[in-house]
């Protein structure tokens, strides 16, 4: 009995690993590049619960009332959350939005719109350049 | 000396130091005034308002048949690839039109009209499609559902449908496979004082933008001095966008 609990928890493990979760403690964390050098809008384990509300709350009030900029914008959760390596949250396993929605089970909608890539105003727009 | 002249010279008088930046935009619009009426943004965080209604006048007599800058600008500013099939999306673009009479083309911009009674937001079965305050147009993706409805209501031919996976956004422009775009004005470039792309960018300054609520704009000026139409001024819509010269 025992010998096949080790089996399906090793075999959990295994499935755990494949999206790109760190197994230090005994509960498996999703490993995602952060840039611990600043500090978010509100702590971590908040944000963790909340960003959703914060982000939801923020596109009725920018798309209806046009209200933009401001800390709690997506550009700049986007700008501070891209990681080095891809300088997207996205695209990556280990990209920040990403790595924690895989280790999550739940489908990231935001970016089949929002561009993911930081900085993304001035490379995107292409060969002719940024806007006039 | 007509009408417009002496209006002109009085008005230079007026603006004194700043008449030396005095490019004529239309007889008696100086661009001074222009950049005046569209740098005034909204402090941060501040709602739209009903008192503003954005709009534009095109000037049709004006607008070079082989010149396409406003509708480049406009892909450039929004992300949209060059359209290359008729299922493309397409913001604005150049309508050529012929009098059979006489055989005289003209050509113009056309793109979303910006109606104060717009019909694609009376059919829209999840009010994705709605009017901004200060009387823009917009589709709300979130919760646009892709039906197409707005597509057969509206008159214009001013909504696209998206049909392929986007990845080249521009941050200011979310656009996605699924959902229903059209011209947003360049909202995003109004949110921070600016005006659209394409009034910015055409050549002959055909593209008059401006609140036509404020009756000292250059825009209501210039509508209350000429003769302008809407386009289908029959279907009593109030697009935003007049035209001169058609």
């Amino acid at each position: 009995m025992r010998a096949r609990g080790r089996v399906l928890l090793q075999a959990l493990l295994a499935g755990a690993m494949s999206l790109a979760v760190t197994a230090a403690g005994r509960v498996p964390q999703p490993a995602y590049e952060v840039d611990k050098s600043t500090t978010c809008v509100a702590p971590p384990a908040e944000m963790r619960r909340t960003h959703m509300d914060l982000l939801k709350h923020r596109r009725d009030q920018t798309v209806h009332a046009g209200v933009r900029g401001g800390k709690t914008s997506l550009e700049t959760c986007i700008d501070c959350h891209a990681g080095k390596a891809g300088g997207a949250v996205t695209g990556r396993p280990d990209a920040f939005c990403e790595a924690c929605h895989a280790y999550a089970g739940v489908r990231l909608d935001c970016f089949e719109c929002h561009q993911s890539k930081r900085g993304a105003a001035t490379v995107v727009s292409g060969a002719q350049g940024p806007s006039r | 000396m007509n009408q417009d002249d002496t209006t002109a010279k009085r008005r230079a008088l007026m603006i004194g130091g700043a008449a030396a930046l005095g490019v004529l935009v239309a007889p008696g619009i100086r661009l001074v005034e222009v950049a005046a009426a569209t740098a005034a943004a909204r402090p941060e965080g501040e709602a739209v308002s009903a008192k503003v209604r954005w709009g534009m006048l095109i000037d049709a007599n004006r607008c070079d048949p082989n010149c396409h800058e406003c509708v480049v600008a406009c892909e450039r500013e929004n992300g949209l690839p060059s359209p290359k099939r008729s299922t493309d999306v397409q913001w604005i673009r150049k309508v050529e039109l012929k009098d059979r009479k006489n055989g005289r083309t003209m050509s113009l911009p056309v793109m979303c009209q910006h109606c104060a009674d717009p019909p694609c937001v009376d059919v829209c079965p999840t009010g994705a499609s709605f009017k901004r305050a200060d009387g823009i147009v917009l589709v709300d993706r979130h919760s646009c559902i892709g039906c197409r409805y707005c597509v057969m209501a509206g008159p214009y031919k001013a909504r696209s449908f998206v049909h392929e996976p986007v990845t080249t956004q521009r941050p200011e422009v979310p656009r996605g496979k699924g959902c229903v775009e059209s011209c947003t004005l360049c909202v995003h470039r109004i949110d921070r004082g600016d005006g659209p792309a394409c009034a910015k960018a055409c050549p002959t300054q055909a593209i008059l933008f401006g609140d036509l609520n404020d009756p000292d704009s250059a825009i209501s000026r210039r509508l209350r001095e000429i003769r302008a139409t809407q386009l289908r001024a029959d279907l009593a819509l109030d697009p935003a966008i007049h035209y001169v010269g058609i």
